[in-house]
């Protein structure tokens, strides 16, 4: 066996990376710029702001109620073993709108969102809808991919704000009703603790989150190989990109907002 | 005119097009056969545009496709797609109707539907049909408001690409007819593609044989059971024995 191969497998695989962070990139800055560009297709923005932001009500929702109801119940029981009880409004309120809230509603953006998109843009490109949309001087980049955009860039972050007043609110109820918490108390400690640089940093992750999510979608779609199973490798990559993406988008915004 | 001259086409190692030189002239229906895997629409794709040629040149009425005001050259076009290609998630008429909604050539919205409700009318369906979606239609209805939305913008080059896969016979001659009818009515330049020999017996003025790339033979229709071409006559006939070697 050669003792290069692994070599020159490792390096393989570092120029696929770099040529696929290369095309998404281009393919980000093209789609950002046709958001500015007309023709602007109305309709479409407003169906996917529909589809994209009040459709993902309910999911961003539930999600957000019970992680801030289970992070309540993590902190006092964690807090106890230092006498540290107290402090789960603040944390439920950080923990909510720093991280949780924004990766949370991100990642089921992530499965929800870029999955629909990616699938439905692929199945487009397979059965020629796509070349259609050409042949009827229609740029697919301006008609499918820049309102998806738009939209996620501007629902996403008030999902997250919603998401975040949600988690919020699961922790309170659990921390009134099963905690003893005063009610009172809770919200006053909730509000006092929070600064506009938490909220700030909330939503500018959770645009950050809708733009990956939209545009891995899209940028799959539009990829996508021949056949059912093209489109089914198109829907898992995007996911699977979108997630990493977000989480790897959340450590490196958290480094700018929160390092000292 | 549409003109391609020694146009060549590879993905990867597999050299689809070896130098395409074929002219389709104004007003005139071309039908373009071959087997599967020939290039037949690779060639149709680089006139649109939606493939880029490795080399040669595609003239359209003198000029070369690609150069100039993009969406006015795509403008001149309608093209029949071989599975519909309809929006799914757009009502019947809102099919038809796109480019009128839309772009250089739109039009307010109630001028648009009627239209489309017209062109629906042409291609033998009802109104009602304006208001459903695509996959409340069958196969047939489906080639039929392709070929509506087609035609919706009158343009001077009609493409159609296998306008009878899938449909049994009698639609098969049904979408047959209303191409031909549609192409002389309207005086438009037509290029299709097609494996169908009844298809071609009724809509070409002119056929063109691709086998390995290139224009194997070509001629008027009248001309082509008597062509002489080995090539050309196993294929217009079926047979499993000839020049062009059949995988079993």
């Amino acid at each position: 066996m050669n003792l290069l191969a692994p070599l020159a497998l490792l390096g393989r695989s570092v120029l696929a990376l770099l040529a696929s962070v290369g095309r998404i990139s281009l393919y980000m800055l093209d789609a950002i710029s046709h958001i500015f560009r007309p023709p602007f297709y109305p309709r479409e923005l407003l169906h996917a702001l529909l589809n994209i932001g009040w459709l993902s009500l309910p999911v961003v929702g539930l999600t957000a109620i019970f992680t801030g109801g289970a992070l309540a119940l993590q902190i006092y029981s964690g807090g106890a073993r230092f006498n540290a009880e107290a402090v789960v409004p603040q944390i439920v309120a950080i923990g909510m709108v720093r991280e949780l809230g924004p990766v949370l509603v991100g990642l089921m953006i992530a499965a929800r969102v870029t999955s629909s998109i990616a699938a439905e843009i692929a199945t487009m490109k397979v059965t020629e809808q796509i070349d259609a949309l050409v042949t009827l001087s229609t740029h697919p980049m301006k008609y499918l991919t820049a309102p998806r955009l738009l939209a996620a860039l501007i629902t996403v972050p008030a999902l997250v704000g919603v998401g975040d007043v949600i988690g919020i609110a699961g922790g309170y109820m659990v921390a009134t009703q099963n905690l003893g918490f005063n009610p009172v108390v809770y919200l006053e400690n909730t509000v006092d603790f929070l600064e506009p640089l938490d909220i700030i940093s909330s939503l500018v992750k959770g645009a950050a989150f809708g733009g990956i999510a939209a545009l891995m979608g899209c940028y799959y779609g539009m990829n996508s190989g021949r056949g059912a199973q093209g489109v089914g490798r198109a829907t898992k990559g995007s996911v699977e990109a979108a997630a990493v993406l977000i989480l790897a988008a959340n450590f490196v915004l958290t480094g700018v907002f929160f390092s000292v | 005119m549409i003109r391609m001259e020694n146009v060549h086409k590879a993905f990867g190692d597999n050299r689809v097009l070896r130098g395409l030189t074929l002219e389709i002239p104004q007003g005139t229906s071309m039908v373009i056969i071959g087997g599967s895997g020939t290039g037949k629409s690779v060639a149709l794709k680089c006139i649109l545009g939606l493939i880029e040629p490795d080399s040669g040149q595609i003239i359209v009425d003198g000029k070369a496709a690609g150069s100039g005001d993009r969406d006015a050259f795509l403008a001149r076009f309608g093209m029949l797609f071989q599975g519909g290609a309809l929006f799914d998630s757009l009502p019947v008429w809102q099919n038809v109707a796109f480019r009128l909604l839309r772009g250089s050539l739109k039009r307010p919205v109630d001028e648009a539907r009627a239209i489309a409700v017209e062109k629906l009318h042409r291609v033998g369906l009802k109104p009602e049909v304006a208001d459903l979606f695509p996959a409340e239609l069958s196969g047939g209805m489906q080639k039929r408001v392709g070929l509506a939305r087609a035609i919706a913008a009158e343009p001077e080059i009609i493409f159609f690409d296998e306008p009878t896969t899938g449909l049994d016979p009698i639609m098969a001659g049904v979408i047959n007819e209303l191409i031909r009818e549609i192409v002389v009515e309207m005086g438009a330049t037509a290029m299709t593609i097609t494996h169908d020999m009844s298809s071609v017996r009724a809509i070409a003025d002119n056929v063109a044989m691709l086998h390995d790339g290139v224009i194997q033979w070509t001629g008027p229709v009248a001309e082509m059971d008597a062509s002489g071409d080995p090539y050309l006559d196993q294929f217009i006939h079926g047979r499993a024995e000839g020049p062009i070697e059949a995988v079993r």
